[in-house]
């Protein structure tokens, strides 16, 4: 076969040609543009439209950028320096934000405290960590137990036998169930509810008065009125989003049983949240509650749009977790009932680490809804960054200043909630190739 | 929960109640009950006790009392002098025609910038992701307030567009006004016989419909294809400009004119309107825009290959076999987008627009002290506007699920 070939073909080159280059429209930088800017007409144009949009934002609000202001004592005044310095062009005035950002950030509350926020802000990510990512050390998940607490006396000041009183009433919890368990676990689970309610209800608040009254602890107090701005929002998101984590468990498990009446004012109750705007239930919260309490009940406003939004974001994780639970292979459940564990004990050890781990992410974004929607506390007086822009600007500095306020606050939301939302696809991700 | 013992031959014993499972969901389901009618009947007894421990009943007799404050834009004929009924409508319609405003635009911007953001443009896919997530993660109260500061703010006041050489001019062909008051648009007028050319219009509507119909059984039959698309646009265009021409074009604009201080004729759009209108849009617009992307990438690419292994042309595989697959990911999350959008739009206390809120739960509710009741109320409707939308979302999900076990 060889000889026949060797016959055939006249010449057959011995050696290697060295390697050419490929042709110029084939590499670096023009190849890269071939491909991705301007493949076919369509692409063209679109690249075209692209470019002329970005030129177009970009000639109007540049130079804007550009000669900004940063030092100033009022809005006259950065015009006065713009027509001196930049010739009267359009220029931004963030003086307002290098003179305010304390107050769009804690609101009114009393400056010389302000590292009491600051150190409960830099606690809360000691606190997150150990949850948001599993490969730290599990005793931390300890101080995360105790975060909300000290974070509540940061914040608040005060006795700080108030909150030690309130987390006495976790630990009646845990006693009364470990007590009570021992004869049924659903026993054990009505005690564990019913035992911190009495404790927190009716006998917290004069243990504490009475400890405080023997050893005197305590730091100045701040009231409710003088939080505002970034913290606030922080303060009602995170009190929500922890507060409604188990709700909303137990509204999934409603929601999801065989037991008709449970089912049905689960449904109901989620479907009622759902159905109506957050807004609404501000609006409740500030104008019903009175209302719906015993008379003379009045308590704090801060309280009462936590609790508010409480309800509403336990009804929208409800859904998360129900995703989640339903995402669960049926096997699962079917082992569960087989190994002889009964309900409460399945849904422990089996499924809730499960369900809960797959719902992570969208736990994570109900935070970031939750979060943004912190902003609609304005319409019922309580001054959030948004509202304090209003304040500002109510001044007779800063009258006129829209843009740089608006973009200061745009940017601190950006910022939080891209990064949640960065975490969250990290966390899919990693779950993903889990499950593969 | 199936249990393998022999019904019990012994009596009925009361712990039964709690530790045999045949018995035990009952209970649990009445202990759930009374707990629940207690917890109610504990919030309706409060409430009855502070009614009367302010003076007040509980009676909706206000709805019919003269309202007495005044709607700057109502879509249905409305004076200070209607009831509190009628202002409630009015701002019921002004919410569901934001919402349906909104809904109709947001598609369009979502669709586009989905498409797009997977586009092979690296340039454009890089500038709707951009879109994406600055309009994602910034809350929608501040984008409501941001649009409406443009609208007011940036724009020139209606002296500006005075004289030859005013400041400012208006846009396309001197038709449209765009003022720091509100943007005024031409506005139809219907003469005399516009309704013959609406009616054709209608005609051809069916038409279309009926076409539709009849192309598809004679591909059935017949196996030969017309080109549908051509014939539709025909169907839709001619007999109505047809119509339009015959009648001797009854139906006009009337175009907006600077008059006095102000500008008169067309339409005043509030610039209220329109900025909630773009806020909402643009905002819900980016989150369903991640929705059509997650929907598109969702169909594998084996089903193109395949329609295209089958000879598929490019257009029908597209309208085929890659959308309806990607529709059924799609259409769900979209539905809950309008359905947020609808309750987004009760922002619009943000800007003054006259919505459900500002009239039931805002003016009337501070005129009448009915806040049991406007609250009530308001969130009856809201209520039921949300259960309207995620029915038909059940209903579409009913018929497309994939049928498993």
């Amino acid at each position: 076969m060889s000889d026949l070939h060797a016959q055939t073909v006249a010449y057959v080159r011995d050696t290697m040609l060295p390697e050419a280059e490929p042709p110029l429209t084939e590499r670096g930088a023009i190849k890269w543009l071939r491909e991705n800017l301007l493949s076919g007409w369509v692409n063209a144009i679109l690249t075209v439209v692209s470019l002329y949009l970005i030129y177009w934002v970009l000639a109007h609000i540049g130079p804007w950028f550009v000669n900004s202001i940063w030092v100033a004592d009022s809005l006259d005044e950065c015009r006065q320096i713009r027509d001196a310095v930049n010739n009267g062009e359009p220029s931004a005035c963030f003086a307002v934000i290098t003179e305010r950002w304390q107050q769009l950030l804690y609101g009114f509350y009393p400056s010389h405290l302000y590292w009491r926020p600051n150190l409960a802000f830099v606690l809360l990510f000691v606190a997150l960590a150990p949850i948001l990512f599993d490969n730290l050390p599990r005793k931390l998940m300890w101080f995360s137990l105790l975060y909300p607490f000290i974070a509540f006396w940061l914040v608040w000041g005060g006795s700080i036998w108030m909150p030690v009183s309130v987390l006495a009433g976790l630990m009646i919890a845990i006693a009364a169930f470990g007590i009570m368990a021992r004869f049924s676990s659903l026993i054990g689970v009505i005690a564990a509810f019913a035992a911190p309610v009495i404790w927190w209800l009716f006998l917290a608040a004069p243990v504490a008065d009475a400890v405080h009254s023997l050893i005197p602890i305590g730091i100045e107090t701040a009231n409710s009125k003088q939080i505002g701005g970034f913290m606030i929002s922080v303060i009602i998101g995170l009190a929500g989003i922890v507060l409604s984590l188990p709700i909303g468990v137990v509204l999934a498990l409603g929601r999801q049983s065989d037991l008709f009446i449970v089912k049905t004012i689960c449904i109901g109750f989620i479907e009622f949240i759902r159905g109506v705007p957050l807004i609404t239930l501000l609006f409740t919260a500030s104008l019903l509650l009175n209302y719906f309490l015993p008379p003379g009940t009045n308590f704090d406003i801060v309280l009462r749009v936590i609790i508010m939004v409480t309800l509403f974001a336990s009804a929208y994780m409800a859904e998360t977790i129900r995703g989640g639970l339903a995402a669960l292979p049926k096997g699962q459940y079917e082992a569960a009932d087989s190994l002889g564990l009964d309900y409460w004990k399945a849904q422990r050890l089996i499924i809730m680490p499960q369900a809960l781990k797959i719902s992570i992410p969208g736990i994570v974004n109900t935070f970031i809804g939750l979060f943004k929607d912190t902003t609609l506390v304005i319409f019922i007086g309580i001054f959030d960054m948004l509202g304090l822009t209003n304040s500002i600007r109510a001044s007779t500095d800063w009258n006129g200043v829209y843009w740089e306020l608006f973009i200061f606050v745009a940017l601190v939301f950006w910022i939080c909630c891209f990064s949640m939302s960065q975490y969250s696809q990290w966390l899919e991700r990693k779950l993903q190739t889990e499950h593969r | 929960m199936t249990t393998l013992t022999d019904p019990s031959k012994e009596s009925f014993r009361l712990s039964q109640l709690v530790y045999d499972t045949r018995y035990r969901s009952i209970t649990i389901q009445v202990v759930a009950l009374i707990g629940f009618m207690a917890i109610f009947a504990w919030l309706i007894s409060n409430t009855v006790a502070n009614l009367q421990a302010l003076g007040k009943d509980f009676n909706f007799g206000f709805l019919t009392v003269r309202a007495g404050y005044d709607i700057n834009q109502s879509l249905i004929e409305y004076s200070s002098n209607s009831t509190h009924l009628r202002a409630a409508i009015v701002g019921l319609l002004n919410t569901l025609l934001v919402a349906v405003l909104g809904c109709i635009l947001a598609t369009i911007v979502g669709v586009i910038a989905g498409v797009l953001r997977l586009s092979k443009n690296w340039l454009t896919a890089r500038l709707m992701g951009f879109y994406v997530e600055s309009f994602r993660n910034i809350p929608v109260l501040l984008w409501i307030i941001a649009f409406f500061a443009v609208l007011t703010e940036a724009t020139p006041a209606p002296n500006a567009f005075r004289g030859d050489d005013s400041a400012a001019s208006m846009w396309l062909n001197e038709t449209i006004a765009v003022t720091n008051r509100g943007t005024y648009v031409p506005m139809p007028v219907w003469h005399d016989g516009s309704v013959a050319v609406v009616l054709v219009f209608l005609a051809s509507l069916v038409g279309i419909w009926a076409f539709g119909r009849y192309s598809k059984k004679r591909q059935e039959a017949t196996g030969e294809i017309l080109p549908n698309g051509w014939i539709k646009l025909g169907i839709f265009v001619l007999p109505t400009l047809a119509a339009y021409f015959l009648m001797g074009r009854p139906v006009g604009l009337d175009y907006p004119s600077l008059q006095g201080f102000n500008f008169q004729g067309g339409l005043h759009l509030r610039n209220s309107l329109i900025a909630l209108w773009l806020a909402l849009s643009f905002y819900t617009g980016a989150f369903i825009a991640e929705n059509v992307r997650a929907g598109i990438l969702a169909v594998s690419h084996g089903q193109t290959e395949a329609a295209y292994a089958l000879g598929i042309r490019p257009s029908r595989t597209m309208r085929l076999v890659i959308l309806p697959q990607a529709l059924r990911v799609i259409i769900p999350p979209l539905i809950s987008q309008y359905l947020n959008l609808t309750k987004n739009s009760s922002l619009a206390i943000a800007v003054g627009y006259m919505d459900l809120r500002s009239t039931l739960g805002g003016i009337t509710l501070n005129q009448t002290g009915r806040e049991l009741e406007c609250m009530m109320l308001m969130m009856l409707i809201y209520l039921i506007v949300s259960l309207l939308i995620s029915s038909a979302m059940n209903v579409y999900n009913k018929t497309v699920k994939l049928k498993e076990r």
